[in-house]
């Protein structure tokens, strides 16, 4: 990553408007119940620290026992759609339709089921992660090159084989895009959670602190959860550098950089 | 009576298209000896291809019968090198793994198999690139990476599907050269798929013209130029009078 080229732009943009913020609150005169200052915020998260830190331990463990179980899920439909054409047809609608149910409908259900704590809210975060999973890895697995394939067969390749030294590795770049996806809406699906189902996360701070009138804390927490996706993002996109190197060769940027392409 | 590497045996072979059957081969018979050089040369869609991947066992024929070494298997596939029109190296893959594939798939030991490829390395103009990616190789080294992959499949006999198609005219000749002087250095034996009439001549023993769809054996014409081959021999009468010849079978000339 080029310093200057890509860490300056954003960071400028974001203290312009974090200074802009703060002359908006100043100067309108607003209730910090309506519109808090940047520092008021600042002081709110302060103030509220070890809440706030036993918040993001439970937010955090729900998201990711959440995403070990959507990987879990995601990659199972993957395998199986693609190893059986029927599963394809028979399931690939149903997961389609399993996307447009509002989470917040089935929330309550969940509740019901399950009982307040930390279950119901695990079981939103993979609702909302196992899609683009699934759809990304099942993707990756037929972009695979029919010619290597038979390349591999007429050298004598096992049907294993060929899964992995072809299927498996040609699928890696698609099932990352969707993981980065996955985890970018993890956090925010273990907020929704934890609003309806009350474990004592990040989502039930924002709730006790929408209610008590404390906008401020509702900012700390809208900034946390925030945080939390662009770091498990990052993370991610780390992971995926270092897992495909070929993919993310100097070369093939370098080559292109200058011309504009990227 | 040595036996063929490889024999057809009134080979025909029909695809299923979508309105209307297409014959791709009709009624193909060959031997191929050990040591030899082959070349099969034919316009686009008189069924080269479809001729190999019979060959490797990626299709079976709907008549006739394949021998590979006098015998008639079940499943043909690993018996002879193969190697398809596009270099298909693995992008993720080192050039070193990538040419470790079919040891890979033979289940010989990494050790071991790591061993073999480095020795033939230099034969093959690749040491120093062992550890690059294929995106970092030229064309021409992509290609030979491809056939370096071929050879240590260990199969006696090769077959190339147009392996210098997609190169410049002066990596093709270089490639030439160099591959009849690992095919002369190794006594491996060589089937060479090529549309280019000279690359032909060149190259073999013996030139085999296929017709247009359904593919049939017009013509087998033995080269009788010597060994080693130079490229001006391409600019001497002798040579010339084969590619008139070909030209004329294949219906570019008359």
């Amino acid at each position: 990553m080029n310093w200057r080229r890509d860490i300056v732009p954003p960071t400028a943009l974001i203290a312009i408007l974090i200074i802009g913020w703060y002359f908006v609150a100043k100067v309108s005169g607003l209730s910090s119940f309506i519109l808090p200052t940047p520092l008021d915020v600042i002081q709110a998260g302060w103030e509220t620290r070890a809440l706030l830190l036993n918040a993001i331990g439970t937010t955090l463990l729900a998201t990711g026992i959440g995403l070990v179980l959507a990987l879990i899920t995601g990659i199972g439909i993957a395998a199986l759609v693609d190893f059986w054409p029927l599963a394809h047809r028979a399931l690939y609608p149903i997961l389609v339709v399993s996307q447009t149910i509002q989470i917040l409908a089935i929330a309550p259900i969940l509740i019901i089921w399950f009982g307040f704590g930390v279950t119901p809210t695990i079981l939103i975060v993979v609702l909302f992660c196992f899609f683009p999973l699934a759809i990304s890895t099942a993707d990756g697995l037929t972009s695979s090159d029919p010619e290597l394939i038979a390349l591999l067969r007429a050298m004598g390749a096992k049907k294993w084989q060929i899964w992995r030294m072809v299927r498996m590795p040609s699928a890696l770049p698609s099932f990352f895009s969707g993981l980065r996806l996955a985890v970018t809406y993890s956090v925010v699906a273990a907020t929704i959670g934890e609003w309806v189902g009350g474990s004592p996360g990040l989502g039930l701070y924002m709730l006790k602190s929408k209610n008590a009138l404390a906008t401020d804390q509702v900012f700390v927490a809208m900034f946390i959860t925030s945080l939390l996706s662009v770091g498990l993002f990052m993370l991610v996109y780390g992971i995926e550098r270092l897992a495909l190197p070929w993919y993310h060769s100097t070369q093939r940027t370098e080559q292109w950089d200058d011309l504009g392409i990227y | 009576m040595t036996t063929p590497r490889i024999e057809l045996r009134h080979v025909s072979k029909t695809f299923s298209g979508i309105e209307h059957a297409v014959p791709a081969l009709k009624d193909i018979s060959f031997k191929v000896m050990p040591g030899e050089f082959v070349t099969i040369i034919g316009a686009s869609g008189s069924g080269k291809s479809t001729l190999f991947n019979l060959c490797v066992g990626l299709l079976e024929p709907d008549e006739g019968e394949i021998l590979i070494d006098g015998e008639r298997p079940d499943n043909r596939a690993g018996m002879v090198g193969y190697m398809p029109q596009r270099d298909l190296l693995l992008p993720w893959r080192s050039v070193l793994d990538n040419v470790l594939i079919p040891l890979e798939i033979q289940g010989i030991p990494r050790r071991e198999s790591r061993q073999r490829a480095l020795e033939m390395l230099s034969h093959f103009g690749l040491e120093t690139f062992e550890k690059e990616y294929p995106s970092a190789l030229s064309g021409g080294m992509r290609q030979r990476a491809a056939l370096l992959r071929t050879w240590l499949m260990g199969r006696s006999t090769l077959l190339l599907d147009e392996p210098f198609g997609a190169l410049d005219a002066l990596t093709r000749k270089e490639l030439q050269n160099w591959l009849l002087k690992v095919w002369q250095e190794f006594g491996r034996t060589v089937m060479f798929i090529t549309h280019d009439v000279e690359e032909a001549v060149y190259l073999a023993d013996r030139v085999i013209v296929l017709s247009a769809r359904p593919g049939e054996i017009k013509r087998e014409l033995k080269i009788d130029l010597p060994r080693p081959r130079r490229q001006r021999m391409i600019a001497e009468p002798d040579f010339g009078k084969l590619v008139r010849e070909l030209l004329t079978e294949l219906g570019v000339d008359v």
